[in-house]
């Protein structure tokens, strides 16, 4: 058979269709084999002469990030052409480069940019960026309402939160009456717990994906913080920023995939567990990674991250060091140093601006933190305050024999106690004694007061200077399964100057002690003068009202050189209890007992501040109660001083109100008992009528009770007497 | 309160006390496999009935006082002379007997039998002739449950007329069951738990459920309609409806199996009193250091008694308060339907004296 004639020449090639085979044989890199190049441009230009050194100098540099494959440095008119392409052994190591060497100076004029080949493909080669600028689009601003509107409440009443099984309600607190609902009752609102950030002006509930924020009239969504598997979280003291952590690390969704669009981090924040966010915005603005003395922690010491009381720092302890952020600067390191400390336990900010003595009198307040140091190769235990941004240790006070110390400070940031408990020389007792730093005073005068027993925990007074401690003793002959707490009471002592004006002296003395009491929690009342020490324990519960300013006789085992006079009021006894907390105002204490900590008698209870009963609720697998915080009060103090000179027309009226509203609530429910009555009746009625049709009794004849008694002798002795 | 009466006689927990109609004479049977019978006035104790061989679950006592039936754990059920305490009769099941009462005219009883070890749980109705003392041994109806065992009958209880039975189950449901055809005419689910007791009022019209999920609550017996709710801050065993005052008594506590990790005072081992109209609690009566497992009141709604884990009865016989007690509600309704009798029988006596005077005219 002949073969076909086949003229290679007298075909068009182009007619022919050869994609199938293109498509076949077309010769596709591996999947991630771009990968594992980068290109770094800023080289030196340089001879080809020098072009061997050169690849020495940048082969050192590279190999750095991993092992070399290649490095090509391409010759142009003799030149070195001012680039470089490098192959690695796996993408990581190209990422790696990428991550690590971009914009660094090789030396004075040369700067090195480092970047993935396959993204010069994607970003400059095929046109995706347009030259020219595009506006991006701005989504519509979308109101959510004010969000202060709570504050504008005509009674002034207060909200809180109440989440119970899987529902979270939300109330106005009536005075002696039924809480009228805010919203509905909503479930499934939170997969854990619910937060209030601290001025009141957003809601944070928890879901496993991240964290959204609520607000407005009637608790609409505002916006959405995605980070996975979030467990706490926490917000700045103005409500600017949004810390959260979750025990996964981030990843990023794989390139081109679409979630990468909306995803909120960058590659940088891969592996981060730490993320600050602007609650504004909705932005992550700052990712860190765990501290590795963290990592597989069961507890997390929270917040991690603490704020200036103006959220213009934040600062985050590492090992010997705080590192301290500007916020103001794209949170950048300050000073881009950390601030060194050998040996740090803790730290804490003031929760107020401080006024320093030192300053003019119309300086703004500083923001200063205070942190403490153990002993260690022969320094003493170190208590200092720091004044930020200038970092100046404004003063120091060392101590021996310290094994712990803890800080306290006074709302305003004007007293600082630091509570520090040591040992005897033996390690077999331990006592306690209280530094307390006056901030505002020149040269930072520091008071210390030796206590013979442990302070457990103290509370201050959160805009007084009179703290309340408990304690307990730790001498060896008390029996530890019945430990029982001291409660002291201190304030600053009076002294009589001339003309019969009382000057105070700023030293604190007790002035009242109760022993051999289970009493564990202080809580001062936000207004002061009165504080709810609670005795929280397994199973039992109990609150003991107090008020310092009592209005009568000063019992004599109180101290005269102090002008308060503390009075028992009431204690109430609550089984069950595990948390309470004041009302902003001062107004109310909530009392609870939650099912995170305690399966039984669980609800809730509110005393006013001399301890009556408000209401109370028992609720099967209530969660947690929360009060609505409020921001700071706008009213000067003159303002103030008008309302209290003027508060008796006031609270008549109110208590006018206040009666109108029990009325018509009483009057409700006496007509709605009379309607239950009535339905009762006539229901009875009915049956009545039927049962009479079926010839049944309706009735057991009640009165006809015969009573029979029955009388029995016993013969119990016998007994023969000879009578003579 | 006045003091009540403890009445020590049992060694283990009880499961059920019971009043005759005269409320004279207070049945109670335990886990110690012995009914007790006492006078209700002043606790003493007349007599035992021996016989069962493990705990006796439930006991009911005829009209008349003439017989005593009971039903017990060792699968069988027992008639009794309640007169001379003797045995007369002894019912065979195959399975726990749970639950037993008597007819309104006494002349059928209903035992209730447990879903265990491969039994279908069960109703049964057996005739009841009060001149012989054999008893027919097959039932004259047997009403299964086909729900299978997560829905098992619990207790049962004989509506008005004898004509219908309503069942409480262990899902939380109850059903109501025609006597004569055994059809089921209503099923409704009353409870999130287990249902542990059925309690009717005197005239067997309505009735109260208690459950183990905190609440207790009250069923018009015609349509099985929800009348009111009571809830309370621990799981229930027993409620009853007091005659003469429009209360409720609840009784429970903290289960057995935690008891034991718990205080006293966290168990809720109190009798709680509601009102029946509405629906608040009036007051808890403490006393008992385990769950109260039963609670009858005293026909003339003079006395309460109770059964508790802890294997004492107490009996309380209720102070001259408790019969005071008043809502302000009620107090103006009954002082209005007083106006409104004597209003009528003045317009009667009007009529009276009309029709004399139009007679004589």
């Amino acid at each position: 058979m002949p073969e076909a004639e086949f003229d290679e020449s007298k075909v068009d090639l182009s007619e022919l269709d050869l994609s199938d085979l293109e498509k076949k044989y077309q010769v596709r890199p591996p999947k991630g084999f771009l990968d594992k190049f980068v290109v770094c441009d800023g080289t030196p230009v340089a001879p080809e002469s020098k072009a061997v050194i050169l690849k020495k100098v940048l082969a050192k540099l590279f190999s750095q990030c991993g092992k070399v494959v290649r490095l090509d440095v391409p010759v142009k008119d003799g030149k070195t052409a001012g680039y470089v392409f490098v192959e690695f052994v796996n993408p990581q190591m190209a990422l790696n480069a990428v991550r690590h060497l971009n914009g660094k100076k090789l030396d004075v004029r040369h700067r090195l940019l480092v970047n993935k080949i396959s993204d010069i493909e994607k970003y400059v080669l095929s046109g995706k960026v347009k030259d020219e600028f595009q506006e991006p689009e701005i989504p519509e601003f979308k109101s959510h309402g004010y969000l202060k509107s709570y504050l504008m409440d005509p009674a002034g009443r207060d909200q809180y939160l109440t989440h119970y099984n899987e529902d979270v309600s939300i109330s106005w607190f009536k005075k002696n009456l039924n809480p009228e609902p805010v919203i509905e009752p909503r479930s499934q609102w939170t997969s854990t717990f619910m937060k209030w950030s601290p001025h009141g002006t957003y809601l944070f509930s928890m879901f496993p994906n991240g964290v959204q924020c609520w607000g407005g009239e009637n608790f609409e969504r505002i916006s959405r913080f995605v980070h996975p598997g979030v467990r706490l979280i926490d917000c700045s003291p103005n409500e600017k920023f949004l810390v959260t952590i979750s025990p996964e690390p981030i990843t990023l969704p794989p390139e081109g995939h679409p979630a990468r669009a909306s995803f909120p981090f960058t590659p940088e924040s891969a592996g981060h567990k730490l993320v600050i966010w602007d609650i504004q915005t909705g932005i992550a603005v700052k990712t860190f990674p765990l501290p590795q003395n963290l990592e597989h922690q069961a507890s997390m010491p929270w917040p991690l991250i603490k704020w200036s009381f103006d959220d213009k720092y934040c600062a985050r302890m590492g090992p010997d060091a705080i590192a301290v952020y500007d916020v103001e600067k794209d949170f950048s390191l300050l000073d881009r140093k950390l601030v060194k400390i050998p040996g740090l336990v803790d730290f804490s900010f003031a929760p107020g601006g401080v006024k320093l003595a030192a300053n003019r009198k119309n300086a703004p307040a500083e923001a200063i933190l205070a942190y403490w140091t153990p002993e260690q190769s022969n320094k003493s235990a170190k208590v200092a305050v720091m004044q930020i941004p200038s970092r100046s240790v404004l003063r120091t006070v060392n101590m021996v024999q310290v094994s712990d110390c803890r800080l306290f400070w006074q709302q305003q940031g004007k007293y600082l106690c630091c509570c520090v408990t040591r040992h005897t020389k033996s390690k077999k007792t331990k006592f306690s004694s209280l530094q307390i730093f006056q901030l505002e005073e020149k040269d930072i005068p520091v008071e210390t007061i030796e206590v013979h027993d442990v302070v457990l925990t103290m509370g201050w007074e959160p805009r007084g200077k009179r703290f309340i401690t408990v304690s307990q003793n730790d001498s060896p002959d008390v029996n530890p399964a019945y430990l029982m707490n001291n409660i002291t009471f201190y304030d600053t002592e009076t002294q009589k100057k001339g003309r019969g004006m009382l000057v105070p002296i700023k030293r604190w003395i007790s002035f009242k002690t109760i022993n051999n009491k289970f009493i564990n929690c202080v809580k001062f009342s936000p207004k002061g003068r009165f504080a709810a020490l609670a005795t929280l324990r397994e199973g039992k519960g109990a609150v003991d009202f107090f008020d310092l300013d009592f209005d009568g006789e000063k019992p004599k085992d109180q101290s005269n050189k102090v002008s308060s006079n503390a009075k028992f009021l009431v204690s109430r006894q609550f089984d069950g209890m595990t948390n309470i907390e004041w009302e902003q105002s001062g107004r109310a204490v909530a009392a609870w007992s939650s099912s995170w900590k305690h399966s039984l008698d669980n609800g809730y209870k509110i005393y006013d501040n001399t301890g009556s009963v408000l209401g109370e609720k028992a609720v099967d697998g209530f969660k947690e109660f929360q009060w609505r915080p409020r921001p700071k009060s706008l009213l000067t103090n003159s303002d103030k001083k008008k309302v209290r000179k003027s508060l008796k027309e006031y609270s008549a009226q109110f208590e006018e109100e206040d009666a109108m509203e029990a009325n018509a609530e009483l009057r409700e429910q006496i007509l709605r008992r009379k309607k239950l009555l009535q339905d009762w009746y006539t229901w009875r009625e009915s049956l009545h009528a039927k049962l009479n049709d079926l010839h049944l009794q309706a009735h057991h004849d009640t009165g006809k009770v015969e009573v029979i008694e029955e009388m029995k002798e016993v013969v119990l002795e016998e007994k023969e007497e000879v009578v003579e | 309160m006045i003091r009540p009466i403890l009445l020590k006689g049992h060694e283990r927990p009880l499961t059920q006390v019971k009043f005759n109609v005269d409320g004279d004479i207070l049945f109670s049977v335990s886990k110690d496999q012995e009914a007790s019978v006492w006078y209700s006035s002043n606790g003493e104790r007349i007599g035992t009935l021996n016989g069962h061989k493990g705990t006796i679950w439930s006991i009911d006592v005829d009209q008349n006082t003439d017989y005593v039936i009971t039903a017990s754990a060792d699968f069988t059920g027992k008639l009794w002379k309640a007169q001379t305490g003797e045995c007369i009769y002894t019912w065979n099941f195959e399975a726990p007997a749970k639950r037993v009462e008597f007819n309104p005219e006494s002349k059928k009883a209903l035992f209730v039998t447990d879903e265990v070890m491969g039994q279908i749980g069960t109703i049964k109705i057996f005739p009841i002739d009060h001149l012989k003392d054999e008893q027919a041994s097959t039932a004259e109806l047997e009403i299964k449950n086909d729900k299978g065992v997560s829905a098992r009958f619990t207790v049962a209880a004989w509506g008005y007329g004898g004509t219908t039975i309503v069942a409480g189950h262990a899902n939380g449901e109850i059903t109501k069951w025609d006597v004569k055809t055994g059809a089921c005419l209503g099923r409704v689910k009353a409870h999130e738990m287990q249902v542990t007791d059925i309690q009717m009022a005197q005239d067997k019209t309505y009735f109260i459920t208690s459950s183990k999920d905190k609440s207790a609550k009250l069923f018009d017996v015609d349509n099985l309609r929800l009348l009111k709710t009571y809830t309370s801050d621990a799981p229930l065993n027993t409620a009853c409806i007091t005659p003469v005052k429009d209360f409720v008594i609840l009784g429970g506590g903290q289960d057995a199996r935690d008891v034991t990790t718990t205080a006293a005072a966290e168990g809720k081992f109190e009798a709680k009193i509601h009102h029946k109209i509405f629906q608040d609690e009036i007051g808890r009566v403490k006393g008992h250091f385990g769950p109260l497992n039963y609670i009858a009141v005293h026909p003339q709604g003079t006395a309460y008694a109770s059964g508790g884990e802890d294997g004492y009865i107490r009996l309380h016989h209720f102070p001259k308060s408790y019969f005071d007690f008043q809502y302000d509600v009620e107090k103006t309704a009954k002082a209005a339907k007083q106006q409104e009798l004597e209003r009528q029988k003045q317009e009667e006596e009007g009529a009276d004296e009309q029709a004399a005077v139009s007679a004589s005219a």
